[in-house]
Parts: structure tokens; sequence; C-alpha cells
């Protein structure tokens, strides 16, 4: 009951994006709680409300700014730990990065749980490979002695990784600058794609095939083959209902992994 | 090759996909999960290290302190106290600033409207009844707010609330709910429609049913300032030197009821309607952070003030003028006004309220923030006329229209305990797509309020207290 409300709300919002013509669209994701919201207001000059706890922002909130003449649309996706969708903000994050189709995703990490915030990292660059990575809170990792060696970080990764305190402030033009040449173009990113173990790969092979002759996909056949794998029923009815075509549900499959 | 129909495609594909998943005998979803977990190990080894041997650091020290046993309730109360108390003694003062400001300009449109020759009527309706129920809202219901609310965005900045989650996580797995309604209540304190919505921060829809359900026991934005002035009224006012404390104190001892009835519905609909068992908490303890403290004032003060004048504008305007056309419209000998509080005074009098106050709440449902006006409004039109200034002059209004402490802890017990305001009720609707527990979120507190009213009314009366 709660999700069809909401699941209705929630395509209407995130997939109809407003965006005007030539502006370049910019998605703001992120675990719970890493300062989403305060880049957001930072880059926005927008006064969105910001707290210091998980799960502050529940809806996407969206604003827009301008630089080097050109024009920015900025959506401040719901914190999520990860896209594989047990609730409803992660499934409201993934469609949005999946169907939306932003210019460029910048993925938020909180610099003191690095290793935590990189699942989500990862799981984006499969979807899209237009990513920044913005590493935030570096302040705080300051003070908890935490040195982390950015040129390596950005080899590892294959995107540009921008170092921020954005509540100080500190990070947060160069941040604006990489957006900028990522959205035009002018500088190219290769994102780290996870090579998974043999069971998982040889399974993709077979699947392959098959999820080529999907017509009309927008996205990567691969990351459409894990999602299967994975059994996630959420996902189909997103990517059935964006291709508009009805999807006979079979006995067995999960009709939804989230727990509603 | 091209399917005909992308429909059958897409079908076909899940059965192929569905006949791999089912051939591989570890589940390939757990595989895909840790392989994505072992790559960022892998990276974070890399690329992250750390200067020296760390000490437990500050934060680990004070969340042991503030989670602790014996001093998180302590200081969870603690910190309550402290803020109502910030919270009444500074709004006294600017409320009574308000006040003299906006009923001194009163006098000073009455002349312009006499002046200019307008019709009683319009001067009626817009000065005695729009002008001054807006006048009554900002200078109760701003002041209080503009205080309260740059205090507990304070609190949120810095991390506390998810401790206060942590630390509640265990009394509401006794009712069986969710630790993280406690973080739902907190936002309750500025709207309970906003509270409603914050709801899906629960992933249980069982529990977040019961978060919505209970979310209008925290005394929202709009009645805080009434039990605050019904307290410092009537309760303040008779211990003169520590009257902040006191009413402090009341105020605390109010939202403690509060939690109290939510633990107790949360409880009850768990084995009723709702029936299940709690699910774990998991929520993160972010770092401690030094919020910005003037940033945090200066936006928390405006947001509310526009809050409040909106709520104002939209609500309590239009109120103000169908009071005064109510008051001064004459069926036969009485106003409408007298006659609907009359029709209203004996299940009014049954609760320990009367026939006005009752009416009051009843037209106070588009907004809480316009229940004192209102009442306030209709006791003037039958008569007292008084100095509005000072809280003294209130306390002569209420006490010439009978009120006893006995009827002011039972309005302050019905504006905690009754039906949530237009705007929450419609937002239960959209949460929950359904009118049932739209209906539910209505009938359960306004049960709960008139039992609570009738039992200590009647108890109080036959021992002869009053």
């Amino acid at each position: 009951m709660i999700l069809s409300a909401e699941k209705k709300k929630s395509r209407k919002d995130h997939i109809g994006l407003s965006e005007a013509k030539n502006q370049f669209s910019i998605a703001l994701a992120g675990n719970p709680n890493v300062g989403k919201s305060t880049i957001f207001n930072a880059l926005t000059g927008l006064h969105q409300h910001t707290g210091n706890w998980p799960g502050k922002t529940v809806d996407n909130a969206q604003g827009d700014f301008q630089y080097r003449q050109k024009s920015f649309i900025i959506i401040d996706l719901p914190g999520t730990y990860s896209l594989l969708a047990h609730t409803v903000e992660e499934q409201i994050a993934r469609d949005f990065l999946c169907f939306a189709n932003p210019d460029v995703t910048v993925v938020v990490l909180d610099a003191t749980c690095l290793e935590r915030n990189l699942n989500l990292a990862l799981q984006v660059f499969e979807i899209t490979p237009k990513v920044i990575v913005c590493l935030n809170l570096m302040d705080e990792a300051q003070k908890k002695d935490l040195v982390i060696d950015l040129p390596s970080l950005e080899h590892e990764l294959g995107v540009p990784v921008i170092a921020t305190s954005a509540r100080q402030g500190e990070g947060l033009k160069e941040l604006r600058e990489k957006i900028y040449q990522v959205a035009t173009g002018s500088l190219q990113t290769r994102p780290r794609q996870i090579v998974y173990s043999s069971d998982v790969e040889e399974a993709v092979r077979d699947l392959l095939p098959h999820v080529e002759t999907i017509a009309n996909n927008p996205l990567s056949p691969r990351w459409i083959a894990l999602r299967l794998l994975d059994g996630d029923g959420s996902f189909l009815d997103s990517l059935s209902n964006y291709l508009s075509i009805d999807r006979d549900l079979s006995p067995g499959w999960e009709e939804s992994k989230c727990a509603h | 090759m091209r399917p005909l129909t992308p429909s059958g495609s897409l079908s076909d594909v899940c059965g192929k996909a569905e006949s791999v998943r089912n051939s591989n005998l570890n589940s390939l979803s757990d595989q895909i999960v840790a392989d994505i977990y072992g790559n960022a190990e892998l990276i974070t080894k890399q690329v992250l290290s750390k200067k020296k041997t760390h000490q437990k650091g500050l934060d680990q020290r004070l969340d042991d302190l503030v989670t602790s046993k014996w001093f998180g309730y302590p200081l969870m109360l603690l910190m309550l106290v402290i803020v109502f108390w910030i919270t009444m003694e500074g709004a006294n003062f600017p409320s009574r600033l308000i006040a003299s400001g906006l009923f001194t300009f009163q006098d000073q449109l009455t002349l312009w409207f006499q002046w200019a020759g307008t019709p009683a009527w319009i001067h009626g309706i817009l000065v005695l009844g729009v002008y001054r129920t807006l006048a009554w809202v900002v200078s109760v219901m701003l002041p209080p707010m503009a205080i309260f609310f740059p205090m507990f965005t304070l609190l949120e900045d810095s991390g506390y609330l998810p401790r206060i989650a942590f630390n509640m996580d265990h009394i509401f797995k006794k009712a069986k709910a969710c630790g993280k309604q406690s973080l739902t209540m907190c936002m309750g304190f500025g709207c309970n429609a906003v509270g409603v919505t914050s709801c899906r921060i629960i992933d249980s829809p069982r529990e977040r049913l019961i978060a919505i359900l209970t979310n209008s026991f925290v005394p929202c934005n709009g009645r805080f300032p009434t039990l605050i002035i019904v307290t410092s009224i009537f309760i303040g006012g008779t211990f003169v030197p520590y009257s902040g404390f006191v009413t402090a104190f009341v105020i605390s001892g109010l939202i403690l009821s509060g939690i109290a009835v939510t633990l107790l519905v949360s409880r009850v609909l768990s084995v009723t309607i709702l029936k299940g068992e709690p699910s774990s908490l998991v929520l993160e303890l972010p770092s401690y952070r030094r919020p910005q403290i003037g940033a945090v004032i200066y936006r928390s003060m405006i947001d509310r003030t526009i809050f409040v004048l909106r709520r104002a504008v939209l609500a309590a305007a239009p109120a103000g003028a169908v009071i005064w056309i109510l008051a001064n419209t004459y069926l036969g000998q009485q106003s409408i006004i007298v006659s609907l509080a009359q029709a209203l005074n004996p299940i009014g009098q049954l609760i320990g309220l009367d026939g006005f106050i009752l009416l009051a709440f009843i037209l106070g449902l588009p907004a809480n923030e316009i229940v004192l006006p209102i009442l306030l409004m209709s006791y003037l039109s039958t008569g007292y006329l008084q100095d509005l200034g000072s809280l003294d002059g209130l306390r002569n209004v209420l006490v010439n229209n009978g009120w006893t402490w006995l009827t002011a802890i039972n309005v302050m017990l019905f504006s905690l305990f009754h039906w949530p305001c237009a705007t929450t009720l419609l937002t239960t609707y959209k949460e929950t797509g359904s009118k049932k527990w739209m209906f539910l979120s209505f009938i359960i507190p306004t049960i709960i309020g008139i039992s609570v009213c009738f039992i200590l009314t009647q108890v109080v009366r036959s021992l002869g207290l009053v």
C-alpha cells in the first residue's frame, strides 16, 4: 500500500526531470549523512535543510547553477548505502541513475569511512561512465589522522577524485571545474569495472546474448545481466516500465526484493 | 536478430536468467555483493593509512558517555528541561513586545477605519477578526518557536539526534516498534506533517505505519506555544521566583507523557492490527560535528518565522474572519458562536473543558496554531475586554470564563492528545495511500484525549479538589 503511492510519485518526479535545453544535469549520490545536501547548497546557493543524521533528505531536491557560461541542474538524491534496491530510497536513486541519464554523477564519499563508501561508488561505476568522486569530510579525516593517497585512489578508480570539506567551502571550486570538464566531454573518465568471481562471470557470459536482444535498451547489457542474476524484481519492474512493456511474472520469480 | 515484440524478449530473458540462477549452487547475488565489497577493501588497503596508532578518540569517549546506561537518560532529560527553560525565559519578553506593538497598531487601524467612514461590519471582520487573530498568532506563537528551533537545529547538527534514537531503541523494541521512530518524533516537534513524511526512513512497513499513527503525540509547532502559555499562566505563575523552571519541568513532563502514550499505543497496535516483531535497528552514528552556530541560528530563525507567518496568513486570517462573523451574527437572542458553544458545553464539561474550548479545538482543525486565538476571540466576543498585552490580562480572561487549574491541565492534555491538524491528516493519507489509516490516525488520539480528560476530571471532582 505504501509502496504503490510512493512508487507512482517517484516515477513521476524522478524520471520527469525538468531540465531545460542545453542544461547539463548533475546527480549527487552518496551514503546517508556524507554531506550531499551541504555540497548541494554550496553549489546552488540554495538552503536545502541539512542535519547530522542519516535519512535527512527523503526526497530529491533540484537546483541549478551557472559556471563558465554553461547552465547546470543538480539533483540531490536520497542517501543510500548501495544500489541493490532493498529500500525505497535505493530504488529512487538507482532508477534515477539508470533512466534519467544524468550528464555527470558526483558520488560523494565520507573520507572517514572510505571502504564502506566505496561500495556505492563501484556500483555507480557500473551504470554510468561519467562519474566524479568527491571525497568529502576531509577535515574530519584529518582529525582522525587518516591519510588518503589521492593520486593512487584516482588511479585505482579511473575517475577524477576531488577532496573537499564542504562545510568549510574547501575544494568546491575544483569540483565545479571538474563537473564542467566531464559534462562537456573535455575530460574523459574510465571508471574501474569490477571483475567478478568466475561463477558470476560465467553466468553473465551465458546471459549476455539474450539480454542483447532487448529492444530500445538504454542500459549496459552487462549491468542488466547482473541484476537478472541478482533476481532483483524491483529493477525489472522499473525497466519494463521504462520500456513500456509488460512482463509476465513467471512463478518463482521474486515479486520484489524490497522489504515491503 | 530483433524479436518481433519487445515484451516477448524481456520475459524470455527473465526465464533464461532464472534457469541460470537455479543451475548455480551458490547464491549468485551473495557472490556479487561479496565481490563488490572485496574490491572496495582492496582499494582502501592501497590508499589509506593512519598516521599513528590512535588512542580512543574524543568521539568514542563522548559516545560512551552519551549512550551509557546510567548517564544516557538523565542527559536526555536534562537537555529537554534546559531547552524548554531557555525557550520559556527567552520568549517572554519578545512576546510582550510584539503583542503591545501589534495591539497598539490595532487601535491605530481602528482610528483609520473610522476616519475613512467604513461600515462597522467591515471594520469588524478585517480588524477585530482577521487582524486581531493574526496579531495573536504572531505574538504568541512566533517567539517560542524562533527560540526553540535554533536550539533544536543545533542539537540536530551536532549529531546528537541519532544517539537519542540509539538510546531509545530498546524501549521502542519493548513496544515492538523501531528505534528510528524517535527520530521521526523529533521531526514531529517541528510539524507533525513533516514527522509523518520522515517516517520513510523506517524500512519495515509495519513499523512505519505505527510511527505514522503515533506521530501526533508529539506536540508540534502549533501546539507547543499553547502548552507554554497555559502552563506559564496557571502553574508557573504560582511559583513566582522559580516560574521558569517549574514551567519547563511541567512541559517536559507533558512531553514525557506523550512519549509514554506513543510507546503504549505502539505496543497495542503491534499486538492487534499491526502484528509483528520488531526489526533490528541499523543506524549509523555519525561523527559529532561542531555546528556552524551563527548560520544555524540565523537560518532556522528565518525558516521558523516564515513557516509561522505563512500558516498564520493561510489559516489564522480566514479563521479570524469566520469567528468574527459567527460571533456577530445573531439567531434570535444569541450569536451563532454562543449557540454552538452551548450545544457543545455538556460534552465539554464532562471532560473538564467547556463548549468554547471544544469549539476552538474543532475550528482549529486546519491548523493547531489558531486554537488559542480562536478561544480568546470567542471569550472576548462575549463581553470581557482586557489588556491583552500581558499574561495577567490573559489570565483574567480565562479565569473570568470559569477556568480553574483543572481546566488548564485538561486543555494541555487535550492539546497533546486530540486529532491531528488537516495538513497532517492529508499527509498521512498521501504516505499510506489509504483512508483507513488516515481515519485511525484521527480517531486514536481523539479517543485517548477524551478518555484521559474524562477520567482525570471525574476523579478530581469526586475527590472534591476543585
